[in-house]
């Protein structure tokens, strides 16, 4: 017997999106309905956005854009493909998506944990804030644009301008990179980085599969922090 | 020799193409190699609400009597899909200003001041402060192509929310808040290093063109269990298809800000060559809500360069529902105040013309991060100004309806004004004064 109560089942071909965001959101840590299952999603969008508890919901199907938007604390596992803005803005918590993820996945991320088993598109992790991410497969263009903090891992490649006028989110590409944006160098990878890769990479639950001194490390180059004319190309 | 002294000379002439403004301008980018930046909206003149004149009432209107006969001021925002509407007593707002551009003082007063008048006011880029959020009865939560601050517990703690598209100021353009600004409280609230220049996005990371916004929209309204009114703000500069798109998106209120619009920092030549006057927008937004039945259903909020009552009442005339006011706010405050004209002058600039307020230096204490100059506001005596001001912006207003003969100044209308200029009465679509000549008048945007 499962010591957690009985799944609570939403089918949103049956019931609406707004029930199932209202019953998320009233849900409460405490309430013992604390694994939640979607079924049918259908590309919908905006499923599981704005949850402030610590709930586990399972959805079994495709979403549409901003899937566990703004998320805090819940554990929100997509079993199938996600569209754009996958866990946007969130906040805590642990999003995985077990296929593929469109554009801007974690775009504005102030925190949590957001797994990705297939590729993502474009512009993933952009303006991220302290979320870290961790892509199994590759990235696309643009990937980490003007990301302030946070880490984003991934284990193939990385499309064109990575981390394009970054601040100080840390990357950590072990495929090839096609090209590095404005202001983005490689870095050392020295022990400490390889310590980081390794707690993120357990807590995407990838522990001892994959040999951290295979990545490399890309950061800002800080030359674009404070306008300066010679930089005027850059801008 | 003597013979040349009887020849009348001639005068040294200033090129009105090479003014001297152009020279300086042209010198000073020669200097240093960079555009000049600055605080403030445009400041070349361009048709405005001064172009305008109510007809008030004689023979065939009847005025109302003024202290005695209602004339109401309220405004109902977000009615279309939120839960919770906004009621505001008067349909001046305060428009939105970063915490970061403006000091905590100067963001407390703003907040004390509207709601002693019972109005809204508007964070901006850099997310919400405790002061504000504390000071103010209705508060308006941009999100903001940055996201700097951007968190689902301030959103819940908002009375509305207000998607920045754009700004008069600079429509296509992004945001920058110069390193000397970035002290270490707007560097946390940022998620930034202290002391570096921070520049905002021009779009959004997660939504490109009125399709997508639509399912934004769609989201926050799901985050927020669709109680708040949500807002869509854009710069003028297609107003009669960026209000329909806004509208279809699923917008509950729409804001309009004109060229005239003030900035805490922008590109000289951003602010004073980029978008429209608001004079010119306002009828082509309202004649998109129009278009589509919405007119009055989505509420419309116009600014830019608005500084009186006179100017609210040609705003509300033209069809707006009310306005929003930035740099008369900060005026009403204390910017640009003669009593610091000493240290205007060492600032190389005089009371009424200083603008680098992204230089972080305001004597006034306003536009600055600076602990002692800010701590020169003190944001109870600023708000008590800021609501005065409000009020005679308000009574102002309630005046002209009253002689307009309206019981409401919501019923102010276009058949009351003329214009004064054929470029105003084009763009605002009224008779020239002395005439029934509309110019313009033969359809289409
Ligand atoms: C100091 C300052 C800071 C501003 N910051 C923002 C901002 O963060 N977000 C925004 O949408 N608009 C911002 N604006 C523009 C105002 O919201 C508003 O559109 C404009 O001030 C209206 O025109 P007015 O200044 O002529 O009244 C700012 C304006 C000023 C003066």
């Amino acid at each position: 017997m499962n010591a957690i109560s009985p799944d609570l089942t939403f089918d949103l071909a049956a019931t609406s999106l707004r029930e199932l965001n209202a019953a998320l959101h009233a849900a409460t840590g405490e309430s013992n309905a604390r694994r939640w299952r979607v079924l049918n999603p259908n590309g919908r969008h905006a499923v599981a956005v704005g949850i402030n508890a610590p709930l586990t919901v399972e959805i079994e199907g495709h979403v549409g854009y901003y899937c566990a938007g703004m998320n805090a604390e819940a554990s929100v596992i997509i079993h199938g493909n996600a569209g754009v803005g996958l866990a946007e803005n969130m906040m805590s918590g642990f999003v995985h998506v077990r296929g593929d993820a469109s554009q801007a996945a974690g775009a504005t991320g102030h925190g949590g944990l957001l797994v990705i088993d297939g590729n993502a598109s474009a512009r993933c992790g952009i303006s991220m804030k302290g979320i870290d991410i961790v892509v199994k497969g590759s990235v696309g263009h643009m990937s980490a644009f003007m990301g302030q903090s946070g880490s984003l891992i991934v284990l193939g490649d990385a499309g064109e301008a990575l981390g394009d006028s970054l601040y100080e989110a840390k990357l950590f590409v072990r495929g090839s990179v096609k090209s590095l944006g404005a202001d983005c160098i490689e870095k050392e990878l020295r022990d400490e980085h390889k310590a980081l890769l390794a707690e993120k990479l357990k807590a995407a639950g990838l522990e001892g599969t994959v040999d951290v001194s295979a990545f490399k490390r890309y950061g800002s180059a800080r030359q674009l922090y404070n306008f300066h004319v010679d930089n005027a190309s850059a801008y | 020799m003597t013979a040349h002294s009887n020849v009348p000379r001639t005068p040294p002439r200033f090129s009105a193409t090479f003014d001297p403004a152009t020279l300086a301008e042209i010198r000073r980018a020669a200097a240093t190699g960079i555009y000049d930046i600055r605080g403030g909206g445009t400041k070349r003149k361009v048709p405005h609400f001064d172009d305008l004149l109510f007809l008030g009432a004689s023979m065939s209107r009847y005025p109302l009597e003024g202290y005695r006969e209602k004339c109401g001021t309220e405004v109902v925002l977000g009615t279309r899909f939120a839960k919770k509407p906004i009621t505001l007593k008067t349909p001046v707002t305060i428009a939105g200003m970063s915490f970061g551009a403006l000091s905590a003082q100067a963001k407390e007063a703003l907040g004390r001041g509207a709601s002693t008048v019972g109005t809204s006011t508007t964070t901006g880029d850099g997310g919400m402060t405790p002061e504000e959020r504390g000071q103010s009865q209705t508060l308006v939560y941009q999100y903001l192509p940055s996201r700097y601050g951007m968190n689902p517990v301030d959103l819940r703690k908002a009375d509305a929310i207000e998607i920045v598209i754009g700004q008069g100021a600079k429509p296509g353009g992004g945001g920058m808040l110069l390193g000397q600004k970035i002290s270490d409280r707007v560097a946390a609230m940022r998620n930034l290093p202290k002391g570096i220049d921070q520049r905002s996005a021009c779009r959004h990371p997660d939504w490109t063109g009125p399709d997508d916004l639509e399912i934004k929209i769609e989201e926050l309204r799901e985050i927020t269990d669709w109680e708040k009114p949500i807002y869509v703000k854009v710069g003028a500069s297609r107003p009669y298809y960026d209000i329909a798109l806004a509208v279809k998106a699923g917008a509950d209120v729409v804001v309009l800000d004109g060229m005239q619009g003030g900035t805490a920092a922008t590109q000289d030549v951003f602010i004073e060559n980029v978008g429209l006057p608001i004079l010119a927008a306002i009828r082509p937004a309202v004649q998109a809500l129009q278009d589509l039945g919405m007119h009055r259903k989505v509420q419309l909020i116009v600014s830019g360069g608005i500084r009186s009552g006179a100017d609210v009442a040609k705003a509300l005339a033209l069809g707006a529902d009310a306005v929003a006011i930035g740099t008369a706010a900060l005026v009403a405050l204390g910017d640009n105040d003669p009593q610091y004209e000493d240290e205007y002058q060492a600032l190389g600039t005089t009371a009424g013309a200083y603008d680098d307020w992204h230089e972080g230096l305001d004597p006034a204490g306003i536009t600055t991060q600076d602990p002692a100059l800010s701590a020169r506001l003190d944001p109870v005596k600023a708000g008590r100004r800021l609501a005065n001001y409000l009020s005679v912006m308000t009574l102002e207003a309630q005046t002209i309806a009253r002689a307009c003969g309206k019981s409401h100044v919501h019923n102010l209308e276009p058949e009351d004004l003329v214009a004064l200029t054929v470029e105003a009465a084009a763009m605002a679509g009224v008779p020239l004064a002395g005439t029934s000549w509309i110019p313009g008048r033969t359809g289409g945007y």
